[in-house]
């Protein structure tokens, strides 16, 4: 099978093409020597099935960041039958150094010059087919954004794997390519997006840029939320429904155990983390409108000031914020950082943001001890204990982990996405996200399952359960914090994912709704259930952050640092709040 | 390459980006950068001939909003000032 690479610099809407391409097809796929996954898909061309591969966005292919070595040893590992080089058309004089490299590779090269919709706006006008004669490789004008002259995509290719050009006719000589492109392509003197501008002008504005950023901001997790609460509730029901109609009169005659290990265990378990989809879906498709609209590059622009004094920059911020929905593509959202550095110290930060998980847990016990005039300011004073927290840290690691980045950042013209982008983005994250914590989230919710019902003889979550052991194990560590034995199993479950939280305590205490309420409110007062929401929000959010954390790091000592630092941290800051607290509240 | 309407009147021989005032523009006649960074700012149009413009700065000493030819991007003061520019 023939083997096509997209290659081009960030922001050459490279990804924007592949997916034109391949649809939602791709699949994430180790490689043999790289460190980092590569997305690829099959591609039908003609009469036969190619392998296209979507490499890292890369500046230079003798540069030194670990995307430019990926690509360097991709293509001294990897037998490739064509490099397809993306290169946005209204930034060509800065890319054609990149043409230049590519040409020396040895390799076939057909150049699509994409975001032609742009370029034809500013007025930039590019003769393609003598272009392609000059140069002596087939050239693509297109838009892979609107589908603009993607017809022209496929034959080329085939074009090119089907024939026997030598890349020998390549031009060797620098300033040759650039003649080409200078007698082929015409731009106009002042070329410039007069609505970008003009948006700028306003939304980076020096006083009012900040709080209209934050405005978004509370926009998209309001939105998230309005939306996805009602859609979750549906999920929940139909999942509930469909237990009780189907599942159990269909299991009615098995064996109890194997009953409770695939009804309350596997399958509640498995429906709590489900009806989480829609939120996650949300967050991702409003997350990546902003995104693709080009305001992140923006909101760095304006939080880099803040963020530079505390070892962080205006990208570590714009994670740190996605963190709030999910930390896991937060994670993953850091490998645009190219110092290791300031990327391990953005990666030990993320954790701490109050992600949606967490919230459930708060909002519960919040609704059960304080009344609803002190609710809203309590949520808001673990919002700012998150951020704290997250200062504190950077403070602390801030000189082991040292940034020796530059802070240079390309800030790409206001951007519509399209309808197709925005679908395509959010089954592409949703898949990744289930794929990676599937796995985590059946094993968790078998064992939170074994460990309250085994041995074989005691009542579900009581205290000779393993899970009653291991609380009763655990108390003295816990007991001075004012956290009981009950919430302890329910914290070591709440490692596994902040989701399990609740339902397991619903277990523990082998009560529901309000009833289950009304027992939380009897068992503790608001000092202990305050300690306790500072432990969940501090300490690990669950292991699938940690999965993430090791795929990214491959690093175990830092892994283990990821966990130990956040668990001794919560650990104190809930032991100083709840002995200060307790004293006062006592004199 | 857009020219300026303004005059450049700096006259010091050391005048680098940093000092560059939000609407003016300059030509970039030196760096004192790695090859790693040198790199990078090849990449997004920062070298020797090319002319920048400042098109606003981050208050409390953030970055500074740049152009160049038909490419905006964001840099920081503290690289902004190894970047030297024609009088």
């Amino acid at each position: 099978m023939k083997r096509v690479a997209l290659l081009g610099m960030p922001n050459t809407g490279k990804s924007t093409l592949f997916n034109r391409l391949t649809g939602a097809h791709a699949k994430v796929g180790n490689w043999p020597g790289l460190t980092v996954e590569l997305l690829s898909a099959k591609l039908l061309v003609g009469d036969q099935i190619v392998q296209l591969v979507d490499l890292p966005g890369i500046y230079d292919i003798h540069g030194f960041s670990d995307d430019e070595k990926v690509v360097t040893t991709f293509l001294e590992t990897q037998t490739t039958d064509l490099l397809v080089v993306v290169l946005n058309t209204s930034q060509l004089d800065r890319q054609l150094h990149l043409v230049h490299q590519v040409m020396q590779q040895g390799i076939p090269v057909l150049l699509v010059m994409n975001m032609v919709d742009e370029a034809q706006k500013l007025g930039i006008h590019v003769d393609a087919k003598d272009l392609g004669k000059q140069l002596g490789l087939p050239v693509c004008l297109l838009s892979a954004k609107y589908g603009q002259g993607m017809e022209q995509l496929l034959p080329a290719i085939r074009q090119v794997l089907a024939g026997t050009t030598s890349t020998d006719l390549y031009s060797r000589d620098a300033s040759h390519i650039e003649e080409a492109f200078a007698k082929c392509v015409s731009v106009p003197a002042q070329a410039s997006h007069a609505l970008t501008e003009s948006l700028d002008h306003v939304l980076l504005h020096p006083w009012f840029g900040l709080p209209i950023f934050f405005a978004v901001m509370l926009l998209v997790f309001q939105g998230v939320f309005a939306i996805g609460k009602p859609l979750q509730d549906a999920t929940a029901w139909v999942l509930t429904e469909g237990r009780t109609l189907l599942l159990e009169p269909l299991m009615a005659t098995w064996p109890a155990v194997l009953q409770g290990l695939l009804l309350d265990g596997l399958y509640n378990g498995l429906s709590t983390v489900a009806s989480f989809v829609p939120l996650i879906i949300l967050f991702f498709v409003f997350m990546g409108i902003v995104e693709d609209t080009g305001y992140l590059s923006r909101a760095a622009y304006l939080m880099d000031a803040l963020m530079s004094r505390f070892g962080l920059d205006g990208r570590s911020f714009v994670m740190l914020l996605m963190g709030f929905g999910c930390n896991v593509p937060a994670l993953m959202g850091t490998r645009v950082i190219r110092s290791k550095g300031l990327r391990y110290l953005t990666m030990l930060v993320i954790p701490f943001s109050l992600c949606s998980a967490r919230m459930q847990v708060f909002v519960f016990f919040i609704a059960a001890l304080f009344t609803a005039t002190q609710a809203p300011w309590v949520l808001f004073s673990l919002y700012v204990m998150s951020l704290l927290m997250a200062i504190l840290t950077s403070v602390l690691f801030k000189n082991r982990y040292v940034n020796n980045d530059a802070f240079i950042l390309e800030m790409p013209p206001y951007r519509f996405p399209t309808f197709r982008q925005i679908v395509l983005r959010g089954w592409q994250e949703v898949h990744h996200f289930l794929h990676r914590a599937s796995r985590f989230i059946v094993v968790g919710v078998l064992l939170v399952w074994m460990l309250t019902n085994f041995p074989i003889g005691v009542g579900a979550g009581s205290m000779d359960s393993w899970a009653g052991q291991m609380g009763r194990f655990m108390a003295p560590i816990l007991s001075p914090l004012g956290i009981s034995a009950e919430l302890t199993i329910a914290l070591i479950f709440g490692f596994v994912a902040k989701e399990i939280v609740i339902g397991s305590l619903a277990v523990i205490y082998g009560q529901e709704g309000q009833m289950l309420v009304g027992t939380i409110t009897d068992h503790m007062n608001w000092i202990q259930a305050y300690s306790f929401m500072l432990f969940v929000l501090i300490y690990t959010p669950c292991v699938s952050t940690i999965a993430t954390i090791r795929n990214e790091t491959k690093n175990l000592w830092f892994t283990t640092l990821s966990v130990i630092w956040p668990l001794s941290a919560a650990w104190c800051v809930s032991f100083i709040f709840y002995e200060t607290a307790s004293y006062f509240v006592r004199n | 390459m857009p020219l300026s309407s303004q005059a450049i009147s700096n006259t010091d021989a050391q005048r680098t980006l940093e000092g560059l005032r939000v609407g003016e523009s300059a030509r970039i006649v030196a760096l004192y950068v790695d090859t790693d960074l040198r790199k990078r700012f090849a990449a997004l149009g920062i070298c020797p001939g090319n002319w920048v413009r400042v098109l606003r700065s981050a208050s409390m000493g953030g970055p500074m909003h740049l152009r160049i030819g038909t490419t905006e991007l964001i840099l920081r003061r503290h690289e902004a000032r190894s970047i030297s520019l024609a009088p």
